[in-house]
């Protein structure tokens, strides 16, 4: 009876923790409030690339090309034409009085340079008092113009359809992030907001039993380290389940985002994040002297994790030390998973390579956060 | 068990924190069944000393046992036989009082949990109160429900620090009397008090200052041995011969006692001397006590006082 592991001891501070959690409204509150609030500035932020923006186009060389530049510009959903003209000061008094956030002026001898095989300009006038607004947009009008004018560059012209752009859009150049950003963007916060709820919810787990003068008490009695420990940890990971349903079901249904693979697999490996994450927040709790340095820690693990882990930089972009950085933190790996699962029908063969390290985690920082763990108040 | 005469028999107690010696090389053994109060000023290492008597503090030297356990390496046994309440309120306050009760139970692994918080909880008269918040009782009532859980899992040895500080005087007597009923059921106790009076219920007094055991004994052998000599005086003007008199040779400390004014040092004769010019005075009378345990502990914490800081 004495010594040994008890369940009978980890069932009473699961039910001391339970009651606690629910008691503890604001920290509960946060919890939900704080993914939510994540995902949908996140979310929708992404979702807010702007589209059917005003644009005018200035007209100085009517003809088949302009048309098809025209033509580009409307069928995409960047762009609304609201006005096409001949002159090139009304287009820019449309873009001054806010009428349109956009202008493309095609030039004068225009089809002429282009027959010739030169290079002729298009110019691109954007309304800059957002910048970032526009710049998906701007990104856009090369390839759009190039596609436009394929179908009207044939017979003799035919070699210029598929070479350089038979056309220098002098706009900045951005990499095109239509399409896929999205489905990225929200998979990846299942990540993010995992690692930093979790990690918070439990680092203060000891820290706070300290600050109020109980943890005293519980080590006074017969309670071993483990038992606190699966105590502290388990009705987390209840909070981490429901999080992960709430976000996936706002990323299906409000961003539609595809989920082709299967949701056992997903789940169970969501479980392994989450149970990762925790014994890091537990063992931050077994170091914080109180709530403050506890948020301080937490910081200190969460800042890498969504800068290196492939969140917020393209991984293989990465200097190498950081990449081995990314490499040890779990939501690297939890990252690449939910994309699998999510958005390519993994299955668990395509995963284990990203599983494995991230069991291997769990299991140091569970082994860290009992070793860690002090039965005395010294 | 074994046939161990003393609940706690430790020798060379030693606790640094840094370069500060919090508990210096101390003795304390405790027959069993007896109630022993622990003395000192603030900061004079009594916590401290509990605290690695129950295993919550490693000791940096000492040896002996508690309970008949080796203190050092069988802390996990004694704390199943200790109850210890801490100075400070340290059961969950946002449990309600009946869950406090229910998670110690259930900890400690007590049989027939049910009705053992049941009547814990009618025997403490806060059955219609149960659900109430601990967070939200008194400072009395907190005191007693910290009583009745540490003693839930009926503990061999109590260690009490400071249980009744910040308690009324009535809390205070009923505080007493269950530790005596405890006591007289053959628990050993060692409880931390700042007061006289809680110190003369007690069986034998340990007085710590700064670490250091000073004195120790029965109420009358600790008046005894402090070697103190008393002089009281009373009437309309001892109010300002108090500032007269500190200072003068002889004597070593003066303090009223109510209304009559205590003047004590170690010789009579300077005693004597210092008094003199006063005895004729009609407004004052002038007599002879035995020191009470309150000079000896003043006197004590005015001779230890400087010496270590
Ligand atoms: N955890 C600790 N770290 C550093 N110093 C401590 C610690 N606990 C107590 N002390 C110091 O040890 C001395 C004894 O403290 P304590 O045992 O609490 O005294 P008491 O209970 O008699 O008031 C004090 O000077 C206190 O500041
Ligand atoms: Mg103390």
């Amino acid at each position: 009876m004495n010594g040994g592991f008890s369940l009978a001891r980890v069932f009473a501070m699961l039910g001391k923790e339970f009651i606690q959690m629910r008691r503890d409204r604001l920290t509960l509150g946060m919890l939900i409030g704080i993914p939510l609030m994540q995902l949908f500035l996140f979310g929708f932020a992404i979702n807010m690339v702007p589209r059917h923006l005003a644009t005018v186009v200035s007209i100085s060389d009517p003809g088949p090309f302009s048309d098809s530049i025209v033509a580009a510009l409307a069928n995409s959903s960047y762009f609304d034409v609201v006005k096409a003209t001949n002159s090139p000061q009304e287009a820019r008094r449309m873009l001054a009085d806010g009428s349109a956030s956009f202008a493309v002026e095609i030039p004068a001898n225009f089809s002429r340079d282009l027959v010739r095989g030169a290079t002729p300009e298009l110019l691109v006038e954007a309304d800059a008092t957002d910048p970032a607004a526009g710049s998906y947009a701007l990104a856009a009008i090369p390839n759009l113009v190039s596609t436009g004018l394929r179908n009207d560059l044939k017979g003799p012209l035919a070699s210029r359809a598929f070479a350089a752009p038979p056309v220098n859009v002098v706009v900045h150049q951005l990499y095109n992030p239509e399409n896929i950003t999205q489905y990225n963007i929200v998979p990846g916060l299942l990540g993010v907001i995992l690692t930093m709820t979790m990690v918070m919810a439990t680092s203060i787990a000891l820290t706070r039993e300290r600050e109020r003068g109980t943890y005293e008490n519980l080590l006074a009695m017969p309670t071993r380290p483990v038992e606190i420990m699966i105590g502290k940890i388990t009705p987390n990971i209840f909070v981490g389940a429901f999080q992960s349903a709430l976000i996936l079901t706002v990323a299906k249904f409000v961003f539609h985002v595809p989920m082709i693979g299967s949701f056992g697999l997903l789940a169970t490996t969501a479980m392994i994040y989450i149970t990762a994450l925790l014994a890091v927040g537990y063992t931050i709790s077994t170091v914080a002297q109180n709530q403050m340095q506890a948020m301080q820690m937490t910081f200190f693990f969460f800042l890498p994790s969504i800068m290196l882990s492939g969140f917020i930089f393209p991984f293989h972009g990465m200097p190498q030390w950081a990449q081995w950085i990314g490499e040890v933190m779990p939501i690297t790996h939890f990252l690449r998973i939910v994309r699998g699962i999510l958005l390519k029908g993994d299955g668990f063969g395509e995963i284990w390579p990203d599983v494995w390290p991230m069991i291997l985690f769990l299991f140091v920082a569970g082994t860290i956060a009992v070793r860690r763990f002090r039965r005395t108040l010294d | 068990m074994s046939t161990h005469q003393n609940a706690i028999d430790v020798r060379g107690l030693t606790k640094h924190f840094g370069k500060k010696t919090a508990v210096n090389n101390i003795d304390i053994a405790v027959p069993e069944g007896q109630v022993w109060g622990f003395l000192g000023p603030n900061g004079s290492g009594k916590t401290t000393t509990i605290r690695m008597l129950c295993g919550l503090l490693n000791a940096d030297a000492g040896e002996g046992t508690c309970l008949g356990y080796d203190f050092r390496s069988q802390s996990e046994q004694i704390k199943r036989e200790t109850g210890y309440m801490t100075q400070r309120f340290s059961f969950w306050e946002d449990l309600s009082i009946r869950e406090n009760l229910d998670f110690v139970a259930e900890v400690y692994g007590l049989p027939r949990r049910r009705a053992l918080v049941k009547q814990t909880l009618e025997k403490l008269g806060l059955e219609s109160r149960q659900n109430q918040l601990a967070g939200e009782l008194s400072g009395g009532w907190k005191q007693r429900l910290a009583l009745a859980a540490c003693t839930l899992h009926s503990p061999k040895l109590l260690l009490l620090d400071e249980p009744t500080a910040g308690v009324d005087p009535k809390a205070r007597r009923d505080f007493w009397d269950e530790i005596h009923m405890l006591s007289g059921q053959g628990i050993t106790v060692l409880v931390s008090t700042h007061y006289m009076d809680e110190a003369e219920r007690c069986d034998r007094i340990v007085y710590i200052s700064y670490g250091d055991i000073v004195a120790r004994g029965t109420v009358s052998e600790i008046i005894a041995q402090s070697g103190l000599v008393t002089f009281t005086i009373a009437g309309d003007d001892a109010r300002q011969l108090a500032g007269r008199l500190r200072g003068l040779p002889g004597v070593v400390f003066v303090a009223f006692f109510g209304a009559v004014l205590h003047v004590s040092g170690y010789d009579r004769t300077l005693l004597e001397k210092a008094l003199a010019p006063y005895r004729a005075d009609p407004g004052l009378t002038i007599g002879e006590t035995t020191p009470s345990l309150e000079d000896v502990f003043i006197q004590l914490q005015e001779k230890t006082g400087g010496a270590n800081v």
